[in-house]
């Protein structure tokens, strides 16, 4: 008796295992190095297209949303704005406080040396504001709801419930995708703003407690930094990651294999993705916007 | 309704079926009349519920093409294929309810979407339908919470909800008791009989094959093709081929039938 006997039931492995219906194991190999590479490029360049596909597919759906905002699942909507957006609150809000400590306490060790102690307000108030508040966010983010729409999608996939949704006339991507980055594009510059005031009074913490810094003159100071320019361009950088993060997570969810292994790979991937891109789009709208 | 009585509802020309490369079932050719139970049986493996999938609009075809009430579900676009899939309903495996919504809400879900229905009157067909099921009362609770041969009756109230002309059924009787699943048939049978439903049923198996059929196809993983088509009891006198026939009678262990 083999293996296939209880492999058989695996459909989508219909015809791999050869006519005989036996189940090899391969021995695990030393694969030559161009192997190797042709294989990553192949595979680097299938996922490029399926991006590229799944943005199609987005601006498609988004577009149908916008003529047809009655058609739009306001209510699940509502609940993933819920757990994205207020769950994360507290977390996100830690976490940028925290941060703006640990970046006024470096700089005041620093600045402290040349008496310039007021510049830690300037170098917390745009960091934070700037890079910091909507990365962190960003990061939390994509642990939280790109791992968590990825896993959605992907269980979904391997109930059937993807196929059924097809089979009763429903988009995948206008019934699944939509909702989940209206709300997710809605809640992290809400969460940046929060991000960005807390990390500000991390600062302010080590500001006035270890720099002896009046309140007034530190908060002066970073009201006269940090402009609406910068504070806007920091939102904008949290809306794009939010399309990012959305996007990579639900497209990781609707490539998953069909196997438990599948959503596990599926969500992990969500989230090295989504910080990848993440980093790069960063990089790319900081040059962007240094330039105009 | 009339006017296409000689139109076969479903229709396969030619159709191979496969994932990539790999080429599961080859130059199928079958029809499938108004209102007649088609069962589409096969050992584990042989392409059953790939050729069930192709069917119904989710993969296309290597090769041929695939009519539904003469109507190519393979070359249609996208809005074609939401107005053919509209006319069928499919069972699942496992059911496949939306796990986010109850059951009430699942079954609502395609009125919703096709129909003028107001909020109450959806209820009311709602309600119908999970009575039909014999599932009265278990709208308000999420799929979850109900047991594998609830889900799937459950879905079958789904599958109902826009009183489709095509039921297809992915294994109906994987995971229901003797007494669900034989419930199960006499629901198909007398839904065919009541409204003139089609039934594409995809299973292994027996004693369903025996009770509800009116033809069988069966197909094979080696020949990747058809091997057998027919009444099941006819099919199992007129000396079919081994493989056939040991399908048929529980590879000789058979059991006391008629």
């Amino acid at each position: 008796m083999s293996i296939s006997l209880f492999m058989s039931e695996n459909k989508d492995k219909v015809g791999e295992n050869g006519a005989s219906g036996k189940f090899e194991l391969h021995e695990p190999q030393i694969r030559p190095a161009v192997e190797y590479v042709g294989e990553t490029s192949i595979h680097l360049w299938k996922d490029s297209i399926n991006i590229l596909a799944i943005i199609g597919e987005i601006a498609e759906a988004v577009w149908y949303a916008m003529k047809n905002p009655r058609k739009v699942r306001w209510r699940e909507t509502l609940y993933y704005m819920d757990v994205c957006g207020a769950d994360a609150l507290p977390i996100s809000c830690m976490i940028c406080f925290l941060m703006g400590l640990i970046l006024g306490f470096q700089a005041s060790l620093q600045m402290h040396k040349f008496g310039t102690d007021l510049y830690v307000a300037d170098l917390v108030g745009l960091s934070v504001v700037k890079e910091l508040g909507p990365m962190m966010v960003a990061m939390i983010c994509a642990g939280r709801a790109g791992s968590a729409f990825a896993a959605e999608i992907s269980t979904m996939k391997v109930s059937e419930e993807i196929d059924a949704m097809v089979t009763m006339g429903f988009q995948p991507s206008r019934f699944l995708i939509i909702p989940k980055l209206l709300a997710l594009v809605m809640v992290m510059p809400v969460l940046t703003i929060f991000g960005n005031v807390v990390g500000i009074i991390g600062g302010m913490t080590v500001g006035v407690y270890s720099l002896g810094i009046p309140i007034i003159t530190y908060f002066n100071r970073t009201a006269l930094i940090v402009t609406p320019r910068f504070f806007t361009e920091g939102l904008i950088k949290s809306a794009v990651f939010a399309v990012l993060i959305a996007a990579v997570g639900c497209l990781r969810g609707f490539e998953a294999k069909n196997d438990t292994h599948g959503v596990g790979a599926a969500a992990t991937s969500a989230v090295v993705s989504g910080i990848f891109l993440v980093i790069i789009a960063d990089t790319l709208m900081t040059y962007l916007f240094s330039r105009f | 309704m009339d006017e296409n009585k000689t139109v076969p509802m479903i229709q396969a020309k030619d159709l191979t079926v496969g994932y990539g490369d790999v080429v599961v079932l080859e130059n199928l050719n079958f029809s499938i009349e108004r209102g007649e139970v088609f069962v589409i049986i096969g050992g584990s493996g042989c392409g059953k519920s790939t050729i069930l999938k192709h069917l119904i609009g989710l993969y296309e075809p290597m090769k041929g093409d695939i009519l539904i009430k003469g109507e190519s579900i393979v070359k249609a676009d996208w809005e074609e294929k939401r107005r053919l899939m509209k006319s069928f309903g499919v069972l699942y495996q496992a059911g496949a309810l939306f796990s986010a919504l109850t059951i009430a809400e699942n079954i609502a879900l395609p009125m919703e979407e096709y129909t003028k229905y107001s909020e109450k009157e959806i209820m009311q067909h709602v309600n119908e339908k999970l009575k039909l099921v014999g599932l009265q009362g278990a709208g308000p609770k999420m799929p979850s919470e109900l047991s594998g041969g609830m889900k799937k009756r459950a879905a079958l109230a789904r599958a109902m909800a826009l009183d489709p002309e095509i039921l297809f059924f992915d294994e109906p009787s994987t995971s229901l008791d003797p007494v669900t699943a034989a419930m199960l048939d006499r629901l198909i049978l007398d839904l065919r009989d009541r409204l003139g439903t089609t039934m594409v049923i995809v299973t292994h198996d027996l004693d369903s094959i025996y009770a509800i059929s009116d033809r069988v196809i069966m197909l094979d993983k080696e020949a990747k093709t058809i091997v057998a088509r027919g009444k099941p009891s006819e099919l199992r006198k007129s000396n079919p081929p081994p493989a056939v026939k040991e399908f048929l009678e529980r590879a000789g262990l058979s059991r006391k039938m008629d």
